[in-house]
């Protein structure tokens, strides 16, 4: 068994008197997708930015590649996508993934070849050299995604990497992040696409700041005794 | 080498920014081109002073003195309603000999003090005359008196000795200026001050502003997701609008020195080096006040608060004569120090090593801002 990639213990996080995480306890293995699934606000991106170190917790650990975090060093193994944008409007996608790499720590010599795979990737290539000011909801979210996956990192999180992406380049994304997951990363994803959900390896559906349910999708439906992870949301939360 | 990228990244921002790029460097020679306008104007002001009953003599004097005009009235009353209709900017009446009355319309300090100066020196001017005519008459008197000895006594004239009387030769003064010309003036002395003062501004306000926008747009976040150290980035911005400052002193030395006439003393890398010294302390304050505000607006809102008041208490009007707490604040702005130091390169040609108290304090914000900026940071990324 190998150790996980993501590895949280009881993790705790308050902002002011809001309990936004109880008690989350959840792994990642390498070669593993993990969809969080949860209602809005419940703390997905919470959990994602005290497992990064950017939120502290205020009990539990977050253990990230074996790492203790909060460790500025494992950055630069990790591929993150914000729920936001997060781009640099005046410059051109080029010029982001450029200044990303560097920050990531790519290597000169094959930061030309990555950018090209990662836009190629998110079907971006011929939109490399406008300004990200004059590019589309869905372009902007696909160059974010292209500098989440810059530098081979060991681990992803995106959080909601596909809003906002058509069908086509959904499922090309999809193709890819299956991809690296068979090459032996992990990955952390958060969705509100719930037939996305059915697409990862674990399923997590984080409800009252505890994880309610964790298995695979089938194993899941079977659980609750539905057909699709959107009738087990729908159950978990009481809406059904 | 972080660093390097970072500011190489804000400096092709700010380079696709045509409208703030030209306020940095357009805006502040744009502004003090008017200044030099404005205040060289206001030294050519020009009084009329109506004379109620005034000797002739006096009246010709002042009317003599520069940028003073007279018009002689018949009473006192058409004078003072010359006053009211704002036709004159004084009146003087002479009411018994050697005991005059003055009224000024004061609505204008520079013109008070110009009648006040100019009917002062018309006072002298006509004393003098006076007593250039006593002596005249005198003179005239003591050769009359020769020439009748000489015919009276011709043998006493021998021994007798008349002193020529001199042309008086008219007193010269030639001017020389340690600094400048005599069109020297006020501008002159704010040229240094406002130069670091355009310096401080614009650092602080875009430098203030882009950090902000890092933070709202999120972009922050995601370059605190890389193993990029805190420092690299405060460095990053540090180095980026360094070099902003340093081509922005350039060109507004170069248009003060070339269409404004005004004289560097010292030499202009000294000019620089106290710029760039600022630009960091604008910087880092910038950015200090910008983890403040929650948008650009409230950004703005330190302008009035702490920006224009340094303004006032670096040394564009003399502080010597305020009380003493009002000069305590202008010790904890730091462009009192830039302001010093530039005034003393720029007007005196003091040397850097010279310098050494103004470039220490600077240094010492510099020191302390940026050490709070990177600790600072740890709210956004605790490692
Ligand atoms: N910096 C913060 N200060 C105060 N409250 C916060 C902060 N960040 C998040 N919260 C609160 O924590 C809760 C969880 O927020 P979070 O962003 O983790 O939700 P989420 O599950 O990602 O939601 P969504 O699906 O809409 O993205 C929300 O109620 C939010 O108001
Ligand atoms: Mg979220």
């Amino acid at each position: 068994m190998t150790e996980p990639v993501i590895d949280l213990k009881h993790l705790q996080k308050t902002f002011g008197q809001q309990t936004v995480l109880a008690d989350v306890t959840l792994q990642i293995a390498p070669g593993e997708i993990l969809g969080l699934i949860g209602p809005s606000g419940a703390g997905k991106s919470t959990v994602i930015k005290t497992a990064l170190g950017m939120e502290v917790a205020d009990g539990g650990e977050a253990r990230v590649l074996q790492t203790h975090m909060p460790n500025r060093q494992l950055l630069g193994r990790i591929g993150y996508m914000a729920q936001e944008d997060a781009l640099y409007e005046a410059l051109t996608g080029a010029e982001n993934l450029r200044f990303f790499g560097r920050m990531k720590g790519v290597k000169k010599a094959v930061l030309a070849a990555d950018i090209a795979h990662v836009a190629a990737v998110v079907d971006l290539t011929a939109d490399l050299e406008k300004p990200v000011a004059g590019y589309s909801g869905g372009m902007k979210r696909r160059l974010s995604l292209a500098i989440a996956l810059l530098g081979a990192p060991e681990l992803l999180i995106l959080d909601e990497p596909t809003v906002g992406i058509d069908p086509a380049l959904r499922r090309k994304i999809w193709s890819e992040l299956h991809q690296l997951r068979d090459e032996g990363r992990g990955i952390l994803i958060t969705t509100h696409v719930m037939d996305e959900a059915e697409l990862v390896d674990h399923v997590a559906l984080l409800l009252g700041g505890k994880l309610m349910a964790y298995g695979t999708p089938a194993a899941l439906e079977t659980q609750y005794a539905v057909d699709s992870i959107e009738a087990v949301f729908l159950k978990a939360e009481g809406v059904a | 080498m972080r660093a390097i990228y970072i500011a190489q990244r804000v400096i092709h921002e700010l380079i696709r920014d045509k409208r703030t790029m030209a306020l940095m460097f357009v805006a502040p020679v744009l502004i003090m081109f008017l200044m030099k306008l404005i205040f060289t104007q206001s030294t050519t002001t020009s009084v009329t002073v109506a004379t109620v009953g005034v000797d002739g003599n006096v009246r010709s004097a002042l009317n003599a003195v520069k940028h003073v005009a007279v018009t002689n009235k018949a009473s006192n009353a058409a004078a003072q309603h010359a006053l009211k209709t704002q036709k004159v900017d004084a009146v003087i009446r002479q009411t018994k000999p050697a005991h005059y009355t003055v009224t000024y319309a004061n609505t204008d300090a520079t013109k008070t003090n110009l009648v006040k100066a100019g009917f002062n020196a018309a006072l002298t001017a006509n004393g003098i005359k006076t007593l250039k005519q006593t002596t005249l008459k005198l003179s005239q008197t003591v050769s009359q008196m020769a020439t009748t000895i000489a015919k009276v006594a011709p043998q006493a004239a021998g021994s007798l000795k008349v002193p020529q009387t001199e042309p008086a030769a008219a007193t010269k003064i030639t001017d020389r200026y340690q600094y400048g010309d005599k069109d020297t003036g006020f501008f002159n002395k704010i040229v240094p001050i406002l130069m670091g003062f355009f310096v401080f501004f614009f650092v602080f306000l875009i430098s203030g502003m882009a950090l902000l926008k890092e933070r709202t747009t999120g972009t922050l976040d995601r370059l605190l997701a890389t193993p990029v150290r805190r420092g690299e980035i405060v460095m990053g911005y540090m180095l980026s609008y360094g070099i902003l400052a340093l081509i922005q002193t350039v060109i507004i030395v170069l248009c003060t020195v070339g269409f404004m006439g005004v004289e560097i003393t010292g030499t202009l890398a000294a000019v620089m080096v106290i710029n760039f010294l600022l630009a960091l302390v604008a910087l880092a304050f910038g950015i200090l006040l910008s983890t403040l505000a929650q948008s650009e607006f409230q950004m703005m809102q330190f302008i009035p608060i702490l920006v224009i008041p340094q303004v006032f208490f670096s040394g564009i009007v003399p502080l010597d004569s305020l009380a003493a707490w009002v000069k305590d604040i202008s010790y904890v702005l730091p462009l009192t120090y830039a302001g010093h130091a530039m005034t003393q390169i720029i007007m005196y040609g003091t040397r850097l090593s010279a310098l050494g108290l103004d470039i220490g304090v600077l240094l010492l914000f510099l020191i302390v801002l940026t050490a709070l900026n990177v600790r600072g940071m740890r709210r956004y990324r605790k490692v």
